[in-house]
């Protein structure tokens, strides 16, 4: 069973992903990921929960490890009412859902949840509620669906070198 | 038919004639930026993992601050690894210079009107030139690397228009904070926001940098400052080139999607209190606060104009009892030209200690940190718990002014009350 973990407005990169463990690799960066505002997290998140933020989820740095910390914890997406943009910039290349949920205030820490990505929503399973989520653009899902961005580039050179061959 | 600023730099660079706010297009690049920590440690392994080369090594440019001086031995291995990538791909390379974007319109880089990326969330600066630039990740960039090209979702423009002229003790930075305060760290919207008035037009070229740095604090993509005279002129004496520049201002009757004004007049020298750039106040009314450390670095904050009216305060005066005094030159141009002037000796005379031209304590990646339960001020521009050091440590922001005064006070102080008397005349 998936649960959700609840965290407030303004999640920072630098609390995502904090500059003194930058050193030891994608690996301890995660173990201490959000640690200065949820002690619990990073040990006792599982891959398939929810992170549920507020507002500008993720302002600050361009370290993408601030999302690759989050993939790597398995975290299945993120839902908040607004992101910074860099963030989630890095979230979609990197292949972590990032999601937009403008009404989230039925949502509470710990809750039991399912989250879809093709229909864009969050079931709160033990409310009996599902949350709608602003759909992504189209290009966007389509970089999440092939991996991220480095995959999709993959497929695009693939498909141009093939092109080029038949010519 | 009426455009803004950003809306004709990016119709320009994905080869429309024109571009509507929410759409997405794809425009070519004409400079990538990358640093020693995102740059080439980062993106090289994903290029080599797509098997493919650099869109174009002549549009590339790397610059190390990150790591500099390397005094760890991670550090120094990535500064090795930096230098020999320059090398083997061929691209234009500063190396321990200064802060990338200090340095990258100082040597020429920037023109206004071009369309840019960097691998560092403070990329917005490039805007104080007119051009349209925005931070970008590692994977992202790579991908930039790999194809010349990018995404992005035409932007709406928040015009935020800063009327009469700043008081004396009143800077760019004070500008910034109150910004930051006012409308929050999520007030850019990730849209463009354009700075006017005649209080931006009164500003130097290393002040407006300050400004369109900042707008990466307030949450917008890019923050630009339509190119004048002052543009045309820093550009042309620093090795750059500003082109057609006359076209480049947001038609007035172009919408928008805000428009704020401030009275520059009426505006007090700030200080953000820990653990926001938000949450700031007129120094006059912070609360006591003693400080241990003062710093004056970064690319807000230790430029050639920061140095000199930090010094203009410091100069003959003594450094109160306890208080660290740390100074990190922006770039090594800024450096010299502080040298050259006997600013530097100010700082030595106090007792500052002078750390290299890079991102130094406010990347927090080097060995010089701040220790547990350490309350700093720092001309830098973000004050995230634990980025400068100990999750218990504090960093109060303020500008290069309230910086020095606070350290002769050795407490959060208003440095209109230390400015020199030709200064307060």
């Amino acid at each position: 069973m998936n649960r959700v973990f609840l965290v407030g407005d303004n999640i920072d990169t630098d609390q995502l992903a904090p500059g003194q463990y930058m050193r030891g690799g994608i690996e301890e960066l995660a173990r201490h990921s959000l640690e200065a505002v949820r002690p619990d997290f990073a040990s006792s998140v599982r891959p398939g929960d929810v992170l549920v933020g507020g507002e500008n989820f993720g302002i600050g740095s361009s370290r993408e490890q601030a999302a690759e910390a989050l993939r790597h914890l398995g975290v299945a997406c993120v839902i908040a009412q607004s992101f910074a943009g860099i963030f989630y910039r890095n979230a979609i290349n990197l292949g972590l859902p990032v999601l937009v949920g403008k009404d989230l205030s039925h949502v509470e820490d710990g809750d039991p949840c399912r989250f879809d990505i093709d229909a864009g929503e969050l079931a709160l399973t033990a409310k009996n509620t599902t949350l709608r989520l602003e759909p992504l653009p189209e290009n966007l899902k389509q970089m999440l669906s092939d991996g991220g961005l480095v995959p999709h580039l993959k497929k695009r050179f693939a498909a141009k070198r093939k092109d080029e061959a038949r010519q | 038919m009426a455009a803004t600023l950003a809306q004709k730099i990016i119709a320009r660079a994905s080869r429309r004639v024109s571009v509507r706010p929410g759409e997405i297009v794809t425009a070519g690049i004409d400079l990538a930026m990358i640093h020693d920590s995102g740059g080439p440690r980062r993106v090289e392994p994903i290029l080599k993992d797509l098997g493919v080369g650099l869109f174009d090594a002549g549009k590339v440019v790397l610059i190390s601050d990150h790591f500099v001086p390397g005094d760890t031995d991670e550090g120094a291995r990535i500064l090795e690894l930096t230098r020999a990538w320059a090398k083997e791909r061929k691209v234009a390379f500063h190396d321990g210079q200064g802060i990338c974007h200090v340095v990258l319109p100082e040597k020429g880089h920037l023109k206004p009107g071009m369309f840019v990326v960097g691998g560092d969330s403070h990329s917005p600066t490039g805007g104080a030139f007119g051009t349209y630039m925005f931070g970008i990740g590692a994977t992202e960039m790579a991908g930039v690397l790999a194809t010349g090209e990018i995404w992005l979702r035409v932007p709406e423009t928040i015009l935020i228009e800063w009327q009469n002229r700043l008081g004396t003790g009143v800077v760019a930075k004070d500008m910034m904070l109150a910004l930051c305060g006012r409308l929050g760290m999520g007030g850019g919207k990730y849209e463009a926001v354009e700075y006017t008035g005649e209080a931006v037009r009164a500003l130097s070229m290393q002040e407006r940098m300050t400004m369109s740095n900042m707008a990466a604090e307030l949450g917008a993509q890019a923050g630009l400052i339509a190119p004048d005279r002052t543009t045309a002129d820093w550009l042309a004496a620093h090795n750059g080139d500003a082109g057609d520049w006359q076209s480049l201002f947001t038609d007035p009757d172009a919408a928008v999607l805000e428009h704020h004004v401030f009275d520059a007049a009426t505006l007090e020298p700030q200080v953000a209190a820990p653990h926001s750039p938000a949450n700031a106040m007129a120094a006059k009314d912070a609360p006591a606060t003693a400080i241990d450390v003062a710093y004056i670095g970064a690319c807000t904050g230790a430029k050639y104009d920061d140095l000199a009216a930090a010094a203009a305060i410091l100069r003959g005066q003594k450094l109160a009892a306890g208080v660290e005094m740390m100074v990190a030159p922006s770039s090594r141009d800024d450096q010299k030209r502080a040298e050259d002037e006997g600013l530097m000796k100010v700082f030595e005379d106090i007792g500052a200690r002078i750390l290299p031209n890079a991102c130094g304590i406010c990347a927090g990646y080097g060995t010089d940190r701040l220790g547990e339960d350490v309350t700093c001020i720092s001309s830098t521009a973000r004050n995230f718990q634990g980025r400068m050091g100990a999750n218990s440590s504090k960093v109060w922001l303020g500008s290069p002014l309230t910086v020095a005064a606070s350290a002769i006070e050795g407490r959060v102080a208003d440095p209109r009350h230390h400015l020199p008397s030709e200064a307060r005349a």
